[in-house]
């Protein structure tokens, strides 16, 4: 194969790894606080830094070429404007 | 003459990745379903929410996010031409699928026996904001677990190519694009984790 590709060392994976269960303890700990409104979006901040983690690593992401990267943040993108404007018009009805 | 075999390493990657990006748009929609009934059913949602084996939802988020390393590991393995790990990281995926499923089993079991299940007398007669979040709840988590029925499917099928000798260190697009999925269903579980165990 022409291709160059980078090999993720096991160690990193399982920092990554660690870095992930960490966050799921995180997660759990931060929802038996009583801070109403505040778990909503303290879990999706935390959920979205773990599915960062597994894609920028796990999904080989940091090390791949500008096409996949600008797709993902076109897809992305467009899922935060499905979201955010189904609740311009939830919220101010 | 034979022809020379045509690899398109970058083109089947896309694919794959293309085809992630729709199945984060079909989970999308549902995340988005939960979010506006969580703007009109608060109280019910929280009530609702108290009601899920929170223990069941956290062990399956450790195996989960475990299975995902090993698969990530095995793409690692192939790469350095180590067949035999990579057969024993994917059959530690396929057992944590495994046991995933099968807590899921125990899960429904108990909530189908307390009688939460769509359309159940109990739900029927509740509030409309539990009943929707149940049903969301299975809709949801049941579309998961078929994706997560399917990944270990085409895992299992992977190695099974890799045992033959068919992927191999100069050849393993098949096995990177079956990690990718499977990462994906960890991601999607990622975020079904909070919203439906520990947000209320």
């Amino acid at each position: 194969m022409s291709e160059q590709h980078h090999i993720i060392s096991y160690g990193k994976l399982i920092s990554v790894w660690l870095g992930l269960l960490f966050l799921t303890a995180l997660t759990v700990w931060v929802s038996r606080l009583d801070i109403g409104v505040g778990h909503v979006w303290g879990s999706l901040a935390i959920a979205s830094v773990k599915a960062g983690l597994v894609i920028t690593f796990f999904m080989h992401m940091r090390y791949e070429g500008r096409l996949l990267r600008w797709l993902l943040f076109f897809a992305l993108a467009v899922l935060a404007i499905f979201i955010g404007f189904t609740f311009f018009d939830v919220l101010y009805r | 003459m034979s022809q020379p075999q045509h690899k398109d390493y970058a083109g089947a990657k896309l694919g794959m990745w293309l085809f992630l990006f729709t199945e984060l748009f079909l989970f999308g929609g549902l995340f988005l379903l939960y979010a506006t009934y969580l703007a009109r059913y608060p109280q019910d949602f929280a009530r609702a929410g108290k009601g899920m084996h929170i223990v069941f939802g956290t062990i399956n988020t450790v195996i989960l996010i475990t299975s995902s390393l090993t698969a990530a590991m095995a793409v690692t393995a192939i790469q350095r031409n180590d067949r035999r790990r990579v057969l024993y990281l994917l059959g530690g995926t396929i057992l944590c699928a495994a046991i995933f499923l099968f807590n899921k089993y125990l899960e429904w079991s108990s909530e189908i026996g307390r009688g939460i299940y769509p359309n159940s007398p109990r739900l029927a007669a509740g509030p409309p904001g539990e009943s929707v979040f149940f049903s969301l709840y299975y809709l949801t988590v049941g579309l998961h677990g078929l994706h997560v029925l399917v990944g270990a499917t085409l895992l299992s099928v992977v190695a099974w190519r890799v045992k033959k000798g068919i992927i191999h260190a100069g050849d393993y697009v098949l096995l990177e694009n079956g990690s990718l999925y499977w990462h994906l269903v960890d991601i999607i579980w990622i975020f079904i984790f909070p919203l439906y165990y520990l947000l209320l």
